[in-house]
């Protein structure tokens, strides 16, 4: 029988699943709901000087490169599977585009963080 | 016996001779509180139509023949009760997932097949001989394996497996369960042998740990968490064969 | 017995079978809200990397009613992925032992949700911390 590859889809899927459900529903709340509205967060920490403070940090561009990966591709994994599962016949190239598309997700984003560059 | 409350079972009824399609008839069944669903089939055999034909052994949810839908969820006939689909009456049909053979009877042999893939006898490390005396297992040992021992092959675990029914090259939840039984047991070895199966498409990566075989076990061999934890194991395997190509690494 | 004669049933709408199966989809289908934040988080990072004015005005897009209405609906989908993901965590591990005990299944599922909860509450007044004092 042949060996699955899918050992490696799955990490990134189980990397990105923990990463949703320990700090998810916070990140979501910060981000689209407190900072906006001022709510138990001021407006201003989400402000273009600390954004590019934090993107320009070697931490802060692990952070959001590592968040956006790994949420892109446990979520595209998990919908790629959910067409199997409602019978929609599922070949490589359907897995080809949503992982592709994790992919392509992946080097925006480490494209966008090199070039808002580095602290000086 | 008071005999004077009624139920109706309706039963999913197909004849290969005769049937293009199943069609469903219903049986009006004198019952008693303590009858379960398998009796009230057996009544309706004896008294009412001699036709219908189901499975059926033990009568007590050890031998695991009497597989069925009972109003869409996968139970053992003989361990459920006719009081509590009184007074709307129940539906019963053969498991799910299954080719239908006649009336209640699936097909098996696809399990069987599967069953045989994954190797579910002791393969011992060592050639001992019974003169040699019994191998040793402490209590804990057993414990590590003695859940997934308890499956009884009813196939309710099949029935309730989405990806056995869309994906039926999978090799499902009990023989799965029955690999990890093998592999978790002490006094086996044969570990590397199994992993084949275990690391292929239709093996633990078919399951997208929907968990409803869990649900539906009537023994607790909780063949979910089986499947699942090997999908650790298949990835520590994975990655380590490509810095250690060797078939079926990783104990 | 004719072989080509068994019967076999279509799958069909299988989902819609079961309250277990229905609710299997719906955990299934929070993972499009997890992969819908990425792309905002992406799209905020593209605005950043364009510019202050671009950022500002996508700053001001997440303060419409559409989008805090958006990222509510979200936070109960991602919410609702959290859960899920912490309560079947135990059928993916080998049985954990503490001094020769085994530890129950709600066990590790309510040490995972404490994690969960933890880690997100740190996260918050980390945030708190440095948006109030610095």
């Amino acid at each position: 029988m042949k060996r699955s590859n899918k050992p490696i889809f799955w990490s990134l899927f189980g990397a990105g699943g923990t990463l949703a459900a320990l700090l998810g529903p916070m990140l979501v709340f910060v981000t689209g709901i407190a900072v906006p509205l001022g709510f138990l967060l001021p407006r201003d920490l989400m402000d273009y000087e600390r954004m590019l403070a934090f993107a320009r940090n070697g931490f802060g561009k692990l952070a959001i490169v590592a968040v956006i990966a790994l949420f892109l591709f446990h979520g595209l994994h998990r919908l790629y599977h959910c067409l199997h599962d409602f019978g929609i016949h599922v070949g490589p190239v359907l897995k080809a585009a949503f992982h592709g598309c994790a992919i392509a997700g992946t080097l925006v984003a480490i494209a966008l963080v090199t070039a808002i560059g580095f602290a000086r | 016996m008071d005999a004077s409350r009624t139920i109706r079972i309706e039963c999913l009824r197909y004849d290969p001779e005769t049937d293009a399609a199943p069609r469903y008839q219903a049986y009006d069944v004198p019952f008693t509180d303590d009858m379960s669903v398998l009796q009230g089939l057996q009544y309706i055999k004896d008294h009412v139509d001699g036709s219908l034909t189901f499975r059926w052994s033990c009568r007590m949810a050890v031998c695991g023949s009497c597989g069925m839908m009972v109003n869409g969820t996968p139970s053992l006939s003989c361990e459920t009760f006719l009081r509590d689909f009184h007074p709307a009456g129940l539906r019963v049909e053969p498991l799910t997932h299954f080719p239908i053979v006649r009336d209640l009877v699936i097909d098996q042999s696809d399990f069987l097949r599967k069953l045989e893939m994954v190797k579910p006898y002791i393969i011992p490390a060592d050639s001992k001989t019974p003169a040699a005396g019994t191998h040793l297992q402490t209590p804990r040992q057993m414990d590590e394996y003695y859940q997934y021992a308890q499956c009884i092959n009813c196939l309710l675990c099949y029935a309730a497996c989405p990806q056995y029914g869309l994906t039926p090259s999978f090799i499902g939840p009990g023989a799965l369960a029955l690999l990890h039984r093998y592999n978790a047991d002490s006094r086996d070895d044969g570990r590397a042998q199994r992993m084949e199966v275990v690391n292929a498409e239709e093996g633990v990566w078919s399951c997208t740990l929907v968990g409803y075989c869990s649900e539906v076990c009537p023994k607790g061999v909780d063949p979910a968490r089986a499947v699942n934890q090997n999908k650790i194991n298949s990835t520590k395997d994975y990655f380590l064969h490509w810095l250690m190509p060797r078939p079926g690494v990783s104990r | 017995m004719k072989a080509n004669s068994t019967y076999v049933r279509p799958m069909g709408a299988w989902w819609r079978r079961n309250a277990f199966y229905r609710s299997y989809m719906v955990r299934e289908a929070s993972a499009l809200f997890v992969t819908l934040y990425a792309v905002v988080l992406l799209i905020g990072l593209l605005r950043l990397a364009q510019g202050p004015a671009a950022y500002d005005a996508w700053r001001a897009s997440l303060a419409t009613p559409a989008s805090i209405a958006f990222h509510v609906v979200v936070l109960l989908l991602v919410a609702y992925h959290a859960w899920t993901w912490i309560a079947v965590m135990p059928k993916t591990m080998p049985f954990v032992r503490i001094g020769g005990r085994r530890i129950s299944d709600r066990t590790i599922v309510a040490f995972g949700a404490a994690a969960s909860i933890v880690a997100q509450l740190a996260c918050l007044a980390l945030l708190a911390w440095l948006g109030w004092t610095r």
